[in-house]
Order: C-alpha cells, then sequence, then structure tokens
C-alpha cells in the first residue's frame, strides 16, 4: 500500500486563476496535485477581475516576457477549454490625445517591438474605423493585436475542471491553517479543519493573501493589496471592439504610488455590458465605495466615448490585486524553506500571467528546465528590506 | 454645479413608507431638521401605495388596512414641509450613502427622475441617516414564471393601489405569507375573480405560534377582515398547494397547482390545472438592505432564511450614525414599522441633541417587542421549504433578467466550484443584470446550497455615466 | 398528467366556469373595477401610441397601468431569447417592465407616468440597436 504522505506531488493553496493554472499544467505533465482554497473557486481577486489578457500595456522586461508566452498559451487554451471562457483575441487599441502622448507611446512601442510585441501606429483619421465611437480630435494610436479577453471566473473553473481530468483533487470551503514542515524544515503537507493535505511541496498560489500563507510556512512575502474598482454598464450592442485605453494608463501601471490613480480601460463583453476599469490605490483592505474612483472611471470612459455619457452603470465592483513592491510576482521555489513555491504577487494581470506561470511552476515542480529564466521572480528577493506598514494580515477580503 | 449639497440636515430619511414617514414626521416634531428622499412620487411607500390625485379616488382607503395611521402623518408631514423643517425630495432613489471623511457628515448620492423619466444626479448631507428602505417580494423561480400575466403578488396589489388596473379578469394568488391574502381580497374587491389562492405553508404551523397570535389582537382582526373578504368573494385556500408551472402562449393562460409534502416537495399525482389569464405570485418580502450592506452595517439571518439589519433598543445599526427602521430589521408589517420609526426618531433627537425621551416611548417600546415576536412567528411559519427547488427543471429561467437557466446554475455548483450566490454570479452571470440579483437572488442562494447572500449592490439603482462624471471631484 | 380543476368538496359555488362570467365579480357592493371600488372620478382620458396603435390612459396612470388597462401585458423582449416580458414587480426593482418611451430605451414603465402623446415601442434587446458598430 502507498503511504498517504506519497499520493500528493503538491498541494495548490488557491483556486484561483493562477492556482487552477498551476493545477491544469502540473496536471498535465503528469503531477498529481490537490488545491485548497478557503473559498470557492474565483472567490478572490480573480473574481474581481476584468480578464485582461495584455502585452500592450507591459514594458519591455521579464513582465512581458511573461506576458508573452501567456498570449501563446491562452490561444493554445482557447482551443482545449469550453466555450464558456470566452476568449477573444480582440486586440488592444492604446490612444494618444496629443503629439506629446502620442511621441512617448511611440518611443515605448519601439521598445515592446524589440521584445517580440506586435504594435502598428494607427493614423489618427484610421482610428475611427477601427472604433467609430472614439471621441473626435485624438492625436493617433497603437493597435495591439495580441491583446485578448477572457471570462475571468470561467476560465479559473474551466482551467480547474480540466484540471481534475487530468486527476487534480479540488477542496473548496476548507482553510489552510498551517503549513506542515518535517523536522528536516521541509515542507510536507498543508493543514485544514478537515485534515492533512500531504505533500512534498506546497504551492502558495494565494493571491494577495499570499503573504499570510508565507507566513503560514514560517518566511515572509511582502505582498500588498492595491484596490482597483470596476465599473459596469446596462447591456449594450457591441459598440467597443477592443480593448481601448489612453497612453497614460501604462504610467499607472508601472507606478508605486499609494495615491488614486485611474485611466480608463474600456471595452465590450460578450454578455453586453461595457466595462470600465480599473482605478489602482494603495488603501488595504478598505471595502467602503470610492465615488472619486467612480468619477474618475466615468469621466474618462466618457472622454474615450462620448456616446457612454447617456448609458447608465448598473454595477461596479472592487477587487484587491496582490503586488509585491517591484510590481513582478514571484514565481518559483523559495530557497528558505525547501517544498514552498510560489505563484503570487501578479498585481492586476494575474488572468493573463496565470497561464506562463502555471507552465513555469509546474517545470520548477518537476525540476526541469523552465521555459523563462525564473530569477527576477525569485520569492526571496525582497528578503531584508523594509516595507511600509500597508500590509494587513488578516483583514476580510 | 447639479450635485453641490446644501447645509446639511441633521437627519436624512431614506424612504417615506410607514417606517420612514413616521420617523420623519417624530424627528421633526422633536426640532430636528429632515430631509426626506424617497424613490416613489408620492409618500407612503408600498403599503401605503395610493392613487396619483389625478385618478381622482374618493376612497384609496378601501384599498388599505389602517389608512388613518398614513393620512395624520402625511397631512404632518406636509405641515412640517411648509413650516421649512422638512424638505421631501420625492422621485429620489439614494445610489449610495458615504461617509464625508473631513466633516465627518454622511453624503447621499441619488438620482432624481423627471416626469418624462429623465434623470439628474442629486446630493445630500446629513448629521445622521435613516434607512428605512422596505422591501421587495422574494420569487422562487418555476417553469412559465417569465410568461407575461405572470406577476408578483406585491406587483398586482401596487399596480392596483397606484394605477387602479388589474392583470386579468381571473387572476389565481399564490406563494405564501400573509400578503396573499391581502392581495386576493384586493384583486376580488376590485373586480377580479380569484379561483383560488395557493399558500405553500399550513396554516396549521400558526398552531405553534399561538401565543404571539394571541398577543397581536389587531393583527387577527387585518387576517380576519381579509379572511372574510375571501369568503365573501368565495375565494379558496389552497395550503400546502403551489403553482408548480404556468402555461401560456405569449401570455399565461392556466397554472399548474400541485400538492406540496412537508419539505415543498410537489407530490406526484396531485398536479390539477386551474385557467387563468393572471398569475399573482410572491414568498414573503425580503429587506432591502444594500445601502445598509454597503456601509458595512451588520446583518442576521431570519426565521424566513431572509437578511436583516442587525439593530440595537435604539434601531442603531452596527455603523454609528446610521438608523433603520421598518422591514430593513426584519420583515414585520405597517405597524411595525411606524412604531420604529418613531423609536429611531426619538433616539436621533437624543443622540443628536439631547432631546428628552417624549411620553409615550415605553409603550412603543412593548408594541415594538410584541410586534417582532409575531413577525418571527410568521416568518417561521412561512419559510420556503428545501424542496421548492424540486419545481425547476433545468431550463426554467432562474435570472430574469439575463436568461438563466437552473440548469446552467446547477452545473456551476455541480461542476464548477461554486458553492454560493456570489460564485454562482460570477460563472454563470445569474443576478448580473438590470435588478441586481432582487428577483432571482434567493433562488441562486438556495440552488447553490448556502446561506443567504449579503447584497452587494454599490449602486443601488442605475446611474448614468455623465452623472458619475460630474460629482464633485475630492481628494483620495 | 395534469386535470382540469375540481373542488375537493365538489360544491358548484366554488368551482370556477371559464365561460362563464363570475357571478361575484359583479355582486359585490358596485366594486365591478379597481376605479368602481375607490369611488375615482379620474380627470380626463387622453391618448398615447403603443407601436402606433392608439391606446388611453387616465391622468396620474404609469405607462404600465395605462397598457395593462389597455389589455396589453408585455413590451419588451429580451436580449437573448427574444421572450416577450411586461410588468412583474410592479415597484421599480425588477427592471423586467423597461420600454421605449419617446425614443428613449429602458424606461421602467411601472414608474414613468403616462403622458398625452407619448409614443410608447417594444423595446427589442438591450434598446440600444442603433449604437452597434
Amino acid at each position: 500500500m502507498v503511504p498517504k504522505r506519497h499520493s500528493l506531488d503538491a498541494v495548490i493553496v488557491g483556486a484561483g486563476v493562477v492556482g487552477a493554472a498551476c493545477a491544469y499544467y502540473a496536471g498535465r505533465s503528469g503531477l498529481r496535485v490537490a488545491v485548497v482554497d478557503r473559498g470557492p473557486v474565483a472567490g478572490g481577486t480573480t473574481g474581481a477581475g476584468e480578464g485582461n489578457l495584455l502585452v500592450s500595456d507591459k514594458e519591455a522586461g521579464p513582465e512581458l516576457d511573461l506576458a508573452l508566452l501567456s498570449t501563446r498559451l491562452w490561444r493554445d487554451l482557447a482551443h482545449v477549454l469550453p466555450p464558456e471562457i470566452e476568449y477573444e483575441p480582440k486586440g488592444g487599441l492604446v490612444v494618444a490625445p496629443d503629439e506629446a502622448a502620442l511621441t512617448a507611446l511611440r518611443a515605448f512601442a519601439e521598445e515592446q517591438r524589440k521584445a517580440g510585441v506586435r504594435a502598428r501606429e494607427i493614423a489618427p483619421d484610421r482610428l475611427y474605423d477601427l472604433e467609430p465611437h472614439l471621441a473626435p480630435g485624438l492625436a493617433g494610436g497603437f493597435l495591439y493585436p495580441q491583446d485578448a479577453q477572457v471570462q475571468p471566473a470561467q476560465a479559473a473553473a474551466q482551467l480547474l475542471r480540466a484540471a481534475r481530468q487530468f486527476g487534480a483533487e479540488v477542496h473548496l470551503d476548507q482553510e489552510v491553517k498551517d503549513v506542515l514542515t518535517g523536522p528536516d524544515g521541509r515542507v510536507r503537507g498543508v493543514r485544514t479543519p478537515q485534515g492533512d493535505l500531504l505533500a512534498p511541496a506546497v504551492v502558495n498560489a494565494a493571491g494577495t493573501w499570499g503573504g499570510e500563507v508565507a507566513a503560514l510556512a514560517g518566511t515572509s512575502l511582502p505582498v500588498l493589496p492595491r484596490r482597483g474598482f470596476v465599473l459596469v454598464t446596462e447591456p449594450l450592442p457591441r459598440l467597443v471592439r477592443h480593448k481601448v485605453y489612453a497612453a497614460d494608463y501604462i504610467a499607472d501601471v508601472a507606478s508605486g504610488s499609494a495615491a488614486l490613480q485611474s485611466s480608463a480601460v474600456v471595452e465590450g463583453t460578450a454578455a453586453g455590458p461595457v466595462l470600465i476599469g480599473a482605478t489602482r490605490e494603495r488603501v488595504g483592505f478598505d471595502r467602503a465605495l470610492s465615488t472619486e474612483a467612480l468619477r474618475r472611471l466615468a469621466a474618462q470612459a466618457a472622454a474615450l466615448f462620448p456616446v457612454l455619457t447617456g448609458v447608465r452603470a448598473i454595477r461596479t465592483y472592487h477587487g484587491f490585486r496582490p503586488y509585491l513592491p517591484d510590481h513582478l510576482p514571484a514565481i518559483g521555489p523559495d530557497p528558505r524553506v525547501p517544498g514552498l513555491l510560489h505563484a503570487c504577487g501578479h498585481e492586476g494581470a494575474g488572468i493573463g500571467l496565470a497561464p506562463a506561470t502555471g507552465l513555469l511552476l509546474a517545470s520548477a515542480l518537476r525540476g526541469e528546465r523552465t521555459a523563462l529564466d525564473l530569477r527576477p521572480f525569485r520569492p526571496d528577493r525582497f528578503a531584508g528590506e523594509e516595507h511600509d506598514g500597508e500590509y494587513e494580515r488578516g483583514a476580510g477580503r | 454645479m447639479p450635485t453641490s449639497p446644501s447645509e446639511p440636515s441633521d437627519l436624512a430619511v431614506v424612504g417615506a413608507g410607514p417606517a420612514g414617514l413616521a420617523a420623519a414626521v417624530a424627528a421633526a416634531d422633536l426640532g430636528l431638521s429632515v430631509t426626506v428622499l424617497d424613490a416613489g412620487e408620492r409618500p407612503g411607500g408600498q403599503f401605503y401605495r395610493h392613487p396619483a390625485p389625478g385618478l381622482g379616488a374618493a376612497r384609496p382607503e378601501a384599498l388599505h388596512h389602517d389608512w388613518e395611521a398614513f393620512a395624520t402623518r402625511a397631512s404632518r408631514l406636509e405641515a412640517h414641509r411648509r413650516a421649512g423643517r422638512v424638505t421631501h425630495l420625492a422621485a429620489h432613489h439614494v445610489w449610495t450613502v458615504v461617509r464625508d471623511a473631513a466633516t465627518g457628515e454622511w453624503l447621499l448620492h441619488a438620482v432624481a427622475s423627471g416626469p418624462g423619466g429623465e434623470e439628474r444626479p442629486a446630493a445630500v448631507r446629513a448629521r445622521a441617516v435613516l434607512l428605512a428602505t422596505g422591501a421587495y417580494e422574494r420569487q422562487l423561480p418555476f417553469p412559465g414564471w417569465t410568461l407575461p400575466g405572470v406577476v408578483g403578488a406585491g406587483g398586482a396589489q401596487a399596480m392596483l393601489k397606484s394605477g387602479l388596473v388589474l392583470p386579468g379578469q381571473r387572476v389565481v394568488v399564490a406563494g405564501s405569507g400573509p400578503l396573499l391574502l391581502a392581495v386576493a381580497a384586493s384583486l376580488a374587491a376590485a373586480g377580479a375573480t380569484v379561483p383560488a389562492v395557493v399558500e405553500a405553508s399550513a396554516y396549521t404551523s400558526y398552531a405553534r405560534e399561538l401565543p404571539a397570535l394571541v398577543r397581536n389582537p389587531g393583527k387577527l382582526g387585518e387576517g380576519a377582515l381579509y379572511g372574510g373578504g375571501l369568503l365573501r368573494h368565495r375565494v379558496r385556500l389552497l395550503t400546502r398547494h403551489a403553482v408548480t408551472a404556468a402555461h401560456g402562449t405569449g401570455r399565461v393562460e392556466a397554472v399548474t397547482v400541485s400538492r406540496l409534502d412537508r419539505d415543498w416537495r410537489p407530490v406526484p399525482g396531485s398536479e390539477r390545472r386551474v385557467p387563468c389569464d393572471a398569475l399573482a405570485v410572491g414568498h414573503g418580502l425580503v429587506p432591502q438592505l444594500e445601502l445598509a450592506t454597503g456601509l458595512g452595517c451588520a446583518t442576521r439571518r431570519t426565521a424566513d432564511d431572509t437578511l436583516a439589519l442587525e439593530l440595537d433598543a435604539a434601531q442603531r445599526t452596527s455603523v454609528p450614525g446610521i438608523w433603520a427602521a421598518g422591514e430593513t430589521g426584519g420583515i414585520g408589517g405597517a405597524q411595525l414599522a411606524l412604531t420604529e420609526g418613531e423609536l429611531a426618531a426619538a433616539a436621533i433627537a437624543y443622540e443628536l441633541h439631547g432631546t428628552r425621551r417624549p411620553r409615550g416611548i415605553a409603550a412603543l417600546v412593548r408594541r415594538r417587542a410584541r410586534l417582532r415576536r409575531f413577525a418571527g412567528a410568521m416568518a417561521a411559519a412561512h419559510r420556503p421549504g428545501d424542496g421548492w427547488t424540486g419545481w425547476l427543471d433545468d431550463a426554467t429561467l432562474v435570472c430574469r433578467c439575463e436568461e438563466v437557466p437552473a440548469g446552467r446554475i446547477r452545473e456551476a455548483v455541480a461542476e464548477l466550484g461554486a458553492y454560493d450566490a456570489r460564485s454562482v454570479k460570477l460563472l454563470t452571470r445569474a443576478g448580473m443584470g438590470w435588478c441586481q440579483g432582487r428577483m432571482c437572488g434567493q433562488a441562486v442562494a438556495c440552488l447553490a446550497g448556502g446561506a443567504p447572500a449579503e447584497d452587494r449592490r454599490p449602486l443601488s439603482c442605475p446611474v448614468e455615466l455623465g452623472h458619475l462624471a460630474q460629482l464633485p471631484p475630492s481628494a483620495s | 398528467m395534469t386535470k382540469v380543476y375540481e373542488s375537493e368538496d365538489g360544491s358548484a359555488a366554488s368551482r370556477p366556469d371559464p365561460d362563464r362570467p363570475s357571478r361575484k365579480a359583479v355582486s359585490l357592493r358596485g366594486a365591478s373595477s379597481p376605479a368602481a371600488l375607490v369611488r375615482a372620478t379620474p380627470g380626463p382620458a387622453f391618448d398615447l401610441t403603443f407601436d402606433g396603435r392608439t391606446i388611453t390612459a387616465l391622468p396620474g396612470q404609469s405607462i404600465a397601468a395605462a397598457l395593462w388597462a389597455a389589455g396589453i401585458l408585455s413590451w419588451r423582449t429580451t436580449r437573448a431569447g427574444g421572450e416577450p416580458r411586461g410588468a412583474f414587480c410592479g415597484i421599480g426593482a425588477c427592471y423586467d417592465c423597461l420600454a421605449t418611451v419617446n425614443g428613449r430605451p429602458n424606461q421602467r414603465a411601472c414608474l414613468v407616468a403616462a403622458r398625452p402623446g407619448d409614443a410608447i415601442t417594444t423595446q427589442e434587446g438591450t434598446g440600444h440597436a442603433d449604437l452597434a458598430v
């Protein structure tokens, strides 16, 4: 009889899109994994996302490499997973309100092209062929055909369902209370009120709550929440074809500022509503509605698409994007705790970056060479650094 | 600037139904400056909904129980309004309440509707807020419930009270709860034929709650009034039965009535077909809480599986500065709402101005306790049995707005890892449409196998983006 | 499977007859209609149109009430299934009664007052087909 401790190769903590992608790729590679989450599938930041699969907003560097790999993987997944994931390779359109912004955008796109991004400059008069409802007077823009979209909760759920077909176990509504380690300091599983799940590896895919899981394992990961609001309109026919945003969005994404930042990304959805997102602000786990966030999103969306002025918002939601101080995720083994791996801290890009993260993690679990260099994502890269006190353990979600 | 709020009021009352109306009048009596924001054109809420003046109704009280309680307060409200003590903002739907960090005051944002349906933004500042947002009807779906002619029981009542119209001539009344008898009596009195009142609960279960019933002679009188009306109209009351399907092409032409077992499972072979041209259906009321839950007010689970606000003896919510009265604290009817509104007003006046408690408070406190006990007993008697989901085939739409059938919800639970209303919503869109889950939320929570979900509607009603864009900028 | 309605006690009085107008509806204290019940003496009726057809409304009635009074129960079709819908909750909470009023879509017919000359049209889907690109 096989002892229970050997029945699993890894326990993945978190049933968001990143945990689901880790389970999918690990399962596909023949590993036997269990996914455990204190909530339902996509119950945290995934369920509060917009489903952006973007390369356009990323400057050349490790995150862009991750995004480009993910772009290819999502295209493959779209053939494997059911249509409910609403994969739509619609492309992104970044518009510049004036010449100065256009010049900056050109330089930004040139660097991206060198890294493998496809970007095509669109003359001002041609913008309206792509998006007939765009505001007049824009200086120009860039089309990024690799940008795409999925429905985030479905994407996570269908990845997890597919993972189950590879033998993955899924334990929902079970909170990990402890990460178990042996006398040698090696990870040997997790403890939940329903029992222990034993495995020689534990993957921390707990997103915004990844710092808590790291702490349970006796180490640290300075994941901080960055709140983002999304506005949702009444159902509409398709009136926005691409993901459309103004060039200043890129500066917001890269910023570490605590202040409220906003630059509306406007897009239609298969279901009808237009999504307008998202703001970014560091306010801990504050769940109160920010009317200022709504004001900015609405004003910016209406500035891009004046037709939206008379359209009604019917709901809004917010999520807490998990970010690390250098705005790169933590992916791979944690050298401080043997057997502990991390796959969290993707900020607002987790849906997009999930497949690449899952693929890299599966290779790492198998001890194989990874498709990308994991060094920029080393989980221990912040060790010894001081961080501001925003990280709130145990604050609700 | 369309949204620049004027001087803060002492008290903003959201809702001008029995609770809000009573509170506004009592608070103004005690010297507070009061602003009432109400989604309706005229005060009264759903309970005291009445025809517009243009319809020239000489006896609106024919459609109401205890009209006098409303009429006296409505005229006092008008007197306070003329004296400048009360501002009454009719047709103002408050979409959020936020605290202004700089002043500690509350800021209420509203959509104000004009006569042709055009909208403009409005905002009000206040030192204290009373949420008297009432309730909406609980619906449990069944095959055919989206057919035209199938209307909410409360909806039929509301259309009758305000517009003096009926959905049809032969109207089956079905569902559960004491409202059904009132609706059937009104419809019959207004000329409709009511072939049957189909009640899923057994009224014999009231026997268990006898002490509470005996302590409420007024309520019994109300029931007898309806009962007498029904007798006069020869309306049959079928208990432990439910409408389990509606039939018709383009509109309802008949319904299937089935006998239920103790868990509300339809008994096979008990089905009978009842011809009708309308069905008025509802399963009690659900407190409308999104403004409160958006502020973080604590909730409790009621005996009939809805959520209500957790309130203290002074009608305070768990959030300092926010009070609530009436159905928001648990469905209890108009008398309880009137009582709680007056108690809340006294408590707020004491807290803001140190105003001495008015005479008669002790009697109000006793009455509240008595009516709350009664409400609890009624809720327990009409709690939906778990077997009701047996009415649903997989093709039956559960979410009317997004047209999500029961089968998709069951799949999300069985296959996709959803086990609560929120995760079902994320996976199926049930509850994401115009009504924001008001019609399907209770049903979805049942199908997900979970507890009732706390309302998450940061926008209590739709708001034009242009109006959001015009909100006064604030530092964040 | 289902059978035609039969009263359990077999009394003829409680058995509805679809082909014969019920006596009780007319026998009661003159309340043959809602207006009679409240002794309404409405202001003069006025005309409006529904999908081009003229109907009359009374002052103070909502658009939904005017449509019901004209025997019309549906004035919207759904986005996905194209199903007919009309007033359901009657209090502005369900948004099922959305109509296009004088060219403006998504008006809750149960809340918006009918006005002389209003042109009500059946709203198809989102009501915003004109914005599609």
